[in-house]
């Protein structure tokens, strides 16, 4: 039977029902699957409201935050204009703010930690995916994990009391006779070995950020197929080989996640590195000097300021901490469409 | 019976909810100082009259903020309110308790109570001006002691603060380049040093960092046994900060002719006096809209200006003097008054 496109008055009544596919059904079984249909589209309205308006909801509470963020600003934006942004005054009692140390601060000290926690967290999930005999794998990887359940206060009562003095007497004097005369490097490792510091604050943040890194790494990990990896050995590859050329390259993706939601949450972290940074206004190259991040700035003077400008600036300070994390994921989340572009044209 | 037991538990609960609201609970909040004395009049005062005093030691200026906006029934602070910001938001303060901020230090061979200093001295460590410890003018002041070749490491407050504002205010009335350089308020733009979050984190600071010199509440001092040092007063003898020195300083306050009671106890006349006292301010409404609460929160205070003065003093606090307090109780009756303009008798 030929099947006829087109004019569908040509077609007999016995064609059309076959081609819309259409059973003879009695009348009572049809009002049965009509109720039922109309029930079950009223509930999939409604599911599809509910969830509407769940999925808008962020993006409205997102849009109101940075609302009132800015209207908070506005006294501060329009005294201080944009050399707010330059300026390294904090003077509360001549009513003169700038940002430059707390962005500097919190800029500086989320590199060093992305510095120290990225390596390690790539070795400890590759140790945990590919290294580990399987007995050690869960309880290392739930130890790990634990990291993250730390309260932020209690890194930085423990980075106050036991840390920083380790690093005052042991890696900061070591630091000071090796590196302090060289030529450029050398301003980094100047002044006393106080132990706070943004190096400390660095360097605690670091531990802190290395559980989420090194588990979204894990994750990634696993999920490579074990077909590829086994190719590859087949193939005559040592581990090494495996895992820089197969893995790797396999989970850019979630590496670059990883390493996105560390940063994300080294930016904001607020009670860890007031206790060990010191809270200086004073802007330094050297890493043993006392610095301040945005939000060591505004856990310590939020509630102590009086006068409408210095809560001003301080509003300001959290809408610049807000843009530069909006502008850092924007740039990661960028940086990941080119690569799977590329990845597509080269396959 | 299941409906009859559910009943009689409704009943026990709304009786305990009578008794319990005829109880009053007094609120406050503000200084971070005068939190250890409140708690302990309150405790010995809800023994007494069985009302409660809930205060919440969130800083000087966080207590103005509050009783402000007539959140709380009381409002502490560290700085006392100009004449003409009392006018504008129709307040009246009036002293609680006095205290005294020492200088404590941590330099090795220096035993507590040693080592002298005066007022420009002080300002110029401060200021970043002396940068070692055997500088030729502390040597001056100290001849024969001891005192090693040492960087100075300042530590101050992080967070705005009532002991900043003592300290500060007495730095201003000694160096007139600190004056007008840096000025006094609860958070001033320090020139040098790192910030500590509260009087704890300033004597966590002091007691890590070799070569450091800080600034806490006395009480503080003596419960962490801190080095402390000897002040030069403005009659010109060193004097050991104990409570001799610090009732001296109080005592020579003249607050009769200080308008609203603003006076700063620094630099005080007075052969023995302490050059760094202060008091703690209460900051009250002038009209009180709810008479029976307004009757409490003056009766609390009338206790602690009476059965309170050991407890204060056991606490290294010193208490008002007795020609003070009964001024005090004027000033209640000439200027706290209902919305109709009666006076407010005290329970």
């Amino acid at each position: 039977m030929e099947l006829a496109v087109g004019n569908s008055k040509e077609l007999s009544k016995r064609q059309r029902r076959e081609i819309l596919g259409l059973r003879e059904a009695s009348v009572f079984t049809k009002k049965f699957l009509a109720r039922r249909i109309k029930r079950l589209k009223w509930i999939d309205v409604l599911f599809h409201c509910m969830t509407l308006f769940f999925a808008l909801l962020i993006p409205a509470l997102l849009i109101t935050i940075v609302y009132e963020l800015y209207l908070g600003a506005v006294p501060s934006i329009h005294k201080f204009g944009l050399n707010f942004l330059t300026s390294t005054d904090w003077d509360p009692v001549a009513s003169q703010f700038g940002a430059l140390v707390p962005i500097f601060g919190t800029l500086v000290t989320s590199t060093i930690a992305l510095i120290v926690a990225v390596p390690i967290s790539f070795g400890i999930a590759l140790f945990l995916t590919e290294i580990a005999p399987t007995s050690v794998r869960g309880p290392l990887g739930t130890a790990i994990e634990l990291l993250a359940g730390i309260p932020s206060i209690i890194y930085g009562m423990w980075g106050l009391f036991v840390f920083s003095p380790f690093i005052a007497h042991n890696i900061q004097p070591w630091m000071h006779t090796h590196f302090a005369g060289l030529p450029i490097i050398g301003s980094l490792f100047q002044g006393p070995p106080m132990g706070i510091g943004m190096l400390t604050a660095g360097l605690i943040l670091s531990i802190m950020i290395i559980p989420f890194i090194s588990s979204v790494m894990r994750d990634t990990f696993l999920i490579v197929p074990v077909m590829l990896k086994e190719s590859a050995y087949g193939l005559g590859a040592t581990q090494w080989e495996v895992i820089w050329r197969v893995v790797l390259p396999f989970s850019k993706q979630g590496v670059a996640g990883g390493i996105m939601l560390g940063l994300a949450r080294a930016l904001g972290e607020t009670m860890a590195v007031t206790f060990v940074i010191g809270n200086a206004h004073d802007l330094s190259v050297s890493l043993f000097s006392p610095g301040s991040t945005i939000s060591s700035t505004l856990a310590n003077e939020f509630t102590e300021a009086v006068g409408e400008l210095y809560t001003s600036s301080l509003i300001e300070l959290g809408l610049i901490l807000f843009l530069i994390t909006f502008f850092i994921l924007a740039l990661a989340k960028l940086l990941l469409l080119r690569l799977k572009k590329k990845e597509g044209l080269l396959q | 019976m299941k409906f009859i037991t559910q009943f009689q538990c409704f009943l026990a609960g709304l009786f305990l909810a009578i008794s319990a609201a005829s109880a009053t609970d007094i609120t406050g909040a503000g200084s971070t100082f005068v939190y250890p004395v409140i708690s302990k009049w309150a405790e010995a005062y809800k023994k007494e009259t069985g009302n409660s005093i809930n205060y919440q030691s969130i800083g000087s200026g966080a207590g103005i903020k509050q009783i402000q906006n007539k959140t709380v029934d009381f409002g502490a602070s560290d700085m006392p309110l100009k004449s003409e910001e009392l006018a504008k938001g129709n307040l009246v303060q009036f002293p609680l308790v006095n205290g005294a901020v020492v200088p404590v230090i941590h330099v090795s061979g220096i035993e507590g109570g040693k080592l002298k200093l005066d007022g420009s001295t002080l300002a110029n460590i401060f200021m970043g001006r002396i940068k070692k410890w055997n500088d030729p003018a502390l040597m001056a002041l100290n001849p024969g002691m001891k005192i090693p070749d040492q960087e100075i490491s300042v530590v101050h407050r992080s967070d705005g603060s009532g002991t900043s504002f003592i300290w500060s205010n007495y730095l201003s009335k000694v160096s007139p380049d600190w004056k007008s350089q840096i000025g006094e308020g609860t958070a001033v733009k320090w020139p040098t040093g790192v910030g500590g979050k509260g009087n704890e984190g300033v004597a966590s600071f002091v007691n890590q960092i070799d070569g450091s010199i800080g600034y806490v509440e006395y009480a503080y001092a003596q419960q962490n046994k801190m080095i402390v040092v000897q002040m030069k007063n403005k009659s010109g003898e060193f004097v050991q900060p104990n409570s001799e020195s610090f009732i001296q300083a109080a005592n020579a306050g003249d607050w009769a002719t200080a308008k609203d009671y603003y006076l700063i106890l620094t630099d005080a006349g007075g052969k023995k006096s302490w050059p760094i006292a202060g008091s703690t301010f209460v900051i009250l409404h002038k009209t009180q809209e709810n008479p029976e609460q307004a009757k409490q929160v003056l009766g609390f205070f009338h206790w602690a200006y009476n059965s309170g003065q050991k407890l204060a003093s056991e606490l290294s606090y010193v208490p008002m003097p007795a020609k003070v307090t009964a001024m005090i109780e004027k000033t209640w009756k000439s200027e706290i008054k209902t919305k109709d303009g009666k006076v407010i008798s005290l329970p």
